[in-house]
């Protein structure tokens, strides 16, 4: 581990107010299942995942689209409709009764921590809120039953609130198609973070914006997590946004964790073959080495390959890739990979 | 399309149920080939007979087997049904097309002239027409006037597919690797309009066959070749009800009731498995919990 | 509010133009006719006896007019678009010598209070149920409906207002089955006469509304199935946000947009349907007009219930096109 890094968990410690994780995912396993024509289909798109999220911590999923990390989130935040099911596995929440999967909480006791506690920010904020409605009438919907008082303390606290992503109030008797799409995203993480929960899950917070935008709207974010003391699991395939913000990070393919290291480590020293291709696949002013593509492509999750599901692509690969499925093994302090070849069980 | 047709009524319940009854009914008139009696000669057997064994369906007052009667009123129908639908299936693509695809003030003029015809109510303008034309209203004559009227709700519907389609990126692909256009229009898009156009037909044969039944049973056709509705507008003459004679109302109006359900059931069927968002809904909700 | 400006514009442009290409088309149809329909007309009127010189002379006068047979092609075009303008459709050969506006002017307002009645009943029901339909998709009783549902929608209005016809006036009379209120009822607004009213209603507006319900039903229950897989709708599921807030002011608000505009669109063929209806149950409005005068031979009458349709129609269609921004914000503002 570098200065740098135990710095930064250090910091992260000493502000943190509780030692246990946020958020616990033991052995994840998601699966769309169809039954269309007479075919049975299971698409494993999230097979078998294990991460912590501690106090006061910005984590971060990367993944090319189809790694399955869109999945994971609504996995995590029992946001399922069918076909999607959850297979396998537990996701503990720290506010939730411990050793308690939120997929055995009762209906009351989500609805409970909906927002409180938990919250989410979504992807393509473009259509987030009610196009029917102003953006008071959402804040009412959905914070009013948790912070409670009259109509104008709780309208006071909403604009008080708005300050902390320098929003004006104005924004309130807006349409949502009435703002741009920065200012849309800044409504989104105001809405999320309003209630003080205690993890905030960002699904590409920033795609759809401009790159201009996006720097503007990261730094607010980081901002109002720290303020209001929240963790923050963000999830995005843009390395570059992971790089500026997150303090750990976690790699994903095939439906699986792959690597996981503090962030500044991960860009120094990635251990996983797929983990190297992609931090040496990012651009670097001043080099002029042309880069080389990866053989393949992405698997098919309905068919995944036998063993790592990156086999078939890796320049590393032995037999025994083909045969077993490697688990996380930690190869340094705080970083684990996946993998037979690096490190990995023996 | 062949193969879909066949896994919509492998699957599909709701196709499986109006195919069976669109069968029926075509099957009934087929039975019109080999009846034993002529459909326009009248006191050919006893009449005002309830169903019995000789007589399915019992006779009417006028004289006539009514099940034989029927097999004639349906194919008909059914023809008139079909006729009017290609007409205006013609009609409908080249103006929905045409909008589509060419766009800009074209599209715009098209479309206006096709909601006027969607505003416009068509029953008095047909009564009109009756009333004007009276007995050189003939089936024919009625078939094309329908079709002039009725395109525009199904123009419309093609002229959204026309648009989705002229922007998609496989049409782009098309193009640039040297397809012409009108192989791209074969290829490449018609397998979208195919089940649009099955659709649509189902629709248009409903619309006009209740407007054709509308039309006979207040006497605005030429009813002396036989209809579903013609055979109600006798029966109404004569007084049926009243005199007790039910069954020379309540096959008909069965049978076509069947006709109607059938093809709405195609049609519903159809359009549900266009919808590619209602498809995942579809699959997920019979696969697992 | 600029924007506003623009699209009335275009609501009204397009009314304009359907009541033109609409009122042009009953005047080709007219042309149609292959023999001189007036002399026929005026014969049928002479026989019955004792009618005045002058009322025949007006009553050919206005039929050559009506019928485009007066003067140059273009002043035949004027004159009747002259008569359409002023509501002057002449005398009625069926009712001589009352003018057929007069006719018509009876009628309308038990054909507009029955549609209207009618077709916001069936529209706000059968939304209504549709949209629960498709939010709680597995409860058995909504599913039956919809059986129900699709199995009455596609049968024309004809047949199910006579089956009802059928039913209630001959195997179960319980209710009138014919005229608009008892006929022994004078005009005044009595109670008595609001509820006889009323009751000969009953029978022509479940016609019309047993049909129609299950378009509405199947047309939301399918927006709805759609609707809960929008972005909004996810997220203030995930927000915990109360159920029936969501359903009605997330769900509903959005479904019911395009149903709005699907009630214009079918404005026309629930006309139709009326028509059918009131003739089945002889209730005293423009439909029965429209039949009665065909059997007379009355063209004054059917022309003008024809005109009148159709305006009526278009002036319904504008009305909703104009409430419409109120619904939906997004078309408020460019």
């Amino acid at each position: 581990m570098t200065a740098k890094t135990a710095n930064i968990e250090a910091e992260r410690q000493a502000a943190a107010t509780h030692a246990e994780p946020v958020l616990r995912v033991e052995g994840l396993k998601a699966y769309y299942r169809t039954r269309h024509f007479g075919v049975e289909r299971d698409v494993k798109a999230v097979d078998g995942v294990s991460f912590e999220v501690r106090d006061y911590e910005i984590y971060g999923l990367a993944g090319e689209s189809s790694s399955g990390k869109s999945t994971l989130l609504k996995a995590i935040a029992a946001a399922m409709r069918p076909p999607l099911q959850v297979v396998g596995g537990t996701v503990r929440l720290r506010f939730l009764q411990a050793s308690k999967s939120i997929h055995a909480a009762s209906p009351a006791e989500l609805a409970a921590l909906r927002w409180r506690k938990l919250s989410y920010i979504m992807q393509g904020s473009m259509s987030a809120l009610n196009p029917v409605r102003r953006v008071r009438r959402s804040f009412e919907d959905f914070a009013a039953r948790h912070l409670g008082g009259s109509g104008a303390s709780f309208e006071a606290r909403v604009i008080e609130h708005l300050h902390l992503v320098r929003l004006d109030k104005s924004v309130l008797d807006a349409y949502p198609h009435e703002l741009s799409g920065g200012m849309r995203q800044r409504v989104t993480i105001a809405l999320a973070t309003i209630c003080r929960p205690d993890l905030v899950i960002a699904d590409e917070p920033t795609t759809a914006l401009d790159v201009v935008v996006q720097k503007d709207v990261l730094d607010m974010l980081r901002d109002v997590a720290r303020q209001t003391r929240a963790s923050l699991l963000l999830v995005t395939h843009d390395l570059g946004v992971h790089a500026y913000l997150t303090d750990r990070l976690g790699i994903m393919y095939g439906g699986r964790l792959v690597e996981e290291a503090p962030t500044e480590q991960l860009f120094r020293a990635p251990q996983h073959p797929y983990a190297k291709h992609l931090i040496a696949s990012l651009p670097r002013i001043g080099q002029e080495a042309p880069k080389v593509t990866l053989p393949g492509g992405p698997p098919n999750l309905a068919e995944p390959p036998s063993g790592c599901r990156f086999h078939p692509r890796c320049p590393l690969a032995m037999d025994r890739c083909r045969r077993e499925t490697p688990e996380m093994t930690e190869v340094a302090p705080q970083h684990r990979v996946a993998c037979f070849a690096v490190g990995g069980p023996a | 399309m062949l193969t879909t047709l066949r896994d919509l009524l492998r699957y599909n319940p709701e196709f499986r149920i109006g195919a069976v009854l669109l069968g029926l009914v075509v099957g009934m008139a087929a039975l019109s080939f080999v009846s034993p009696y002529a459909p326009l000669d009248t006191f050919v057997v006893a009449p005002d007979v309830p169903p019995s064994w000789q007589h399915p369906f019992g006779t009417t007052s006028r004289g006539q087997d009514v099940f034989w009667l029927l097999t004639f009123a349906i194919r008909n129908t059914l023809s008139f049904g079909i006729l009017v639908a290609v007409l205006s299936r013609l009609l409908s693509l080249l103006i929905g097309l045409v909008a589509g695809y060419k766009g800009g003030w074209v599209d715009r003029v098209l479309m206006a002239i096709n909601d006027t015809f969607i505003a416009i109510p068509l029953f008095p303008i047909l009564v009109l027409f009756y009333f004007v034309l009276r007995d050189a209203m003939s089936w024919t004559a009625l078939a094309v006037i329908m079709a002039l009227l009725g395109w525009a709700y199904d123009a419309r519907l093609i002229r959204a597919l026309a648009l989705s389609l002229k922007s998609r990126e496989f049409t782009y692909t098309g193009l640039f690797s040297g397809m012409t256009t009108r192989e791209v229009l074969v290829r490449e898009h018609l397998p979208y309009v195919m089940p649009i156009v099955f659709a649509t037909t189902m629709n248009n044969m409903n619309w006009s066959i209740g407007l054709e039944v509308t039309l006979s049973v207040l006497g605005f056709t030429d009813i002396n070749s036989p209809t579903v509705g013609g055979m109600i507008y006798w029966a109404n003459q004569h007084t049926a009800l009243v005199a007790g004679v039910w069954w020379w109302i309540a096959f008909p109006v069965f049978l076509v009731v069947l006709l109607f359900i059938g093809l709405f059931l195609l049609a519903v069927s159809m359009n549900e498995h266009i919808d590619p968002r209602s498809r995942l809904r579809r699959m997920g909700a019979e696969g697992g919990a | 509010m600029r924007f506003y400006a623009t699209y009335l514009a275009q609501r009204l442009g397009q009314f304009l133009l359907v009541v033109f290409i609409g009122i042009n088309l009953t005047y080709l149809i007219t042309h149609l006719t292959p023999i001189d329909p007036v002399e026929q007309s005026i014969a049928a009127v002479t026989s019955f006896g004792n009618t005045s010189p002058e009322a025949i002379g007006a009553m050919r006068q206005s039929l050559r007019e009506l019928y485009g047979l007066t003067g140059a092609p273009h002043e035949q075009y004027l004159a009747f678009w002259r008569r359409i303008a002023t509501a002057d459709f002449g005398p009625s050969l069926s009712a001589f010598p009352t003018p057929v506006s007069t006719l018509i002017a009876r009628a309308l307002p038990w054909t507009i209070g029955l549609l209207a009645t009618a077709t916001l009943l069936t529209w706000v029901l059968g939304n209504l149920l549709g949209g629960l339909a498709g939010y709680y998709q597995n409860k058995k009783s909504l599913k039956l409906l919809a059986i129900i549902a699709m199995g009455l929608h596609p049968v024309p209005y004809y047949i199910v207002a006579f089956v009802l016809l059928v039913m209630f006036g001959y195997l179960w009379p319980l209710l009138p089955i014919a005229g608009g209120k008892a006929m022994n009822l004078g005009n005044e607004l009595s109670l008595a006469v609001v509820l006889s009213i009323l009751k000969h209603s009953i029978l022509p507006a479940l016609s019309l509304l047993l049909v129609g319900l299950g378009g509405w039903f199947l047309g939301m229950r399918s927006l709805v199935s759609n609707i809960v897989s929008e972005d909004y709708v996810v997220y203030a599921e995930l927000a915990g946000v109360d159920r029936r807030r969501i359903l009605g002011s997330y769900v509903m608000r959005n479904a019911l947009l395009p149903q709005v505009t699907g009630l214009a669109l079918s404005l026309g063929a629930i006309f139709n349907g009326a028509i059918i209806t009131e003739q089945v149950f002889g209730y005293p409005g423009v439909g029965s007009l429209l039949v009665s005068g065909v059997y007379a031979g009355d063209y004054g009458l059917v022309l003008g219930v024809a005109t009148v349709s159709i305006i009526g129609v278009s002036t319904a269609v504008l009305i909703i096109d104009l409430l419409y921004p109120l619904l939906d914000p997004r078309v408020r503002t460019a």
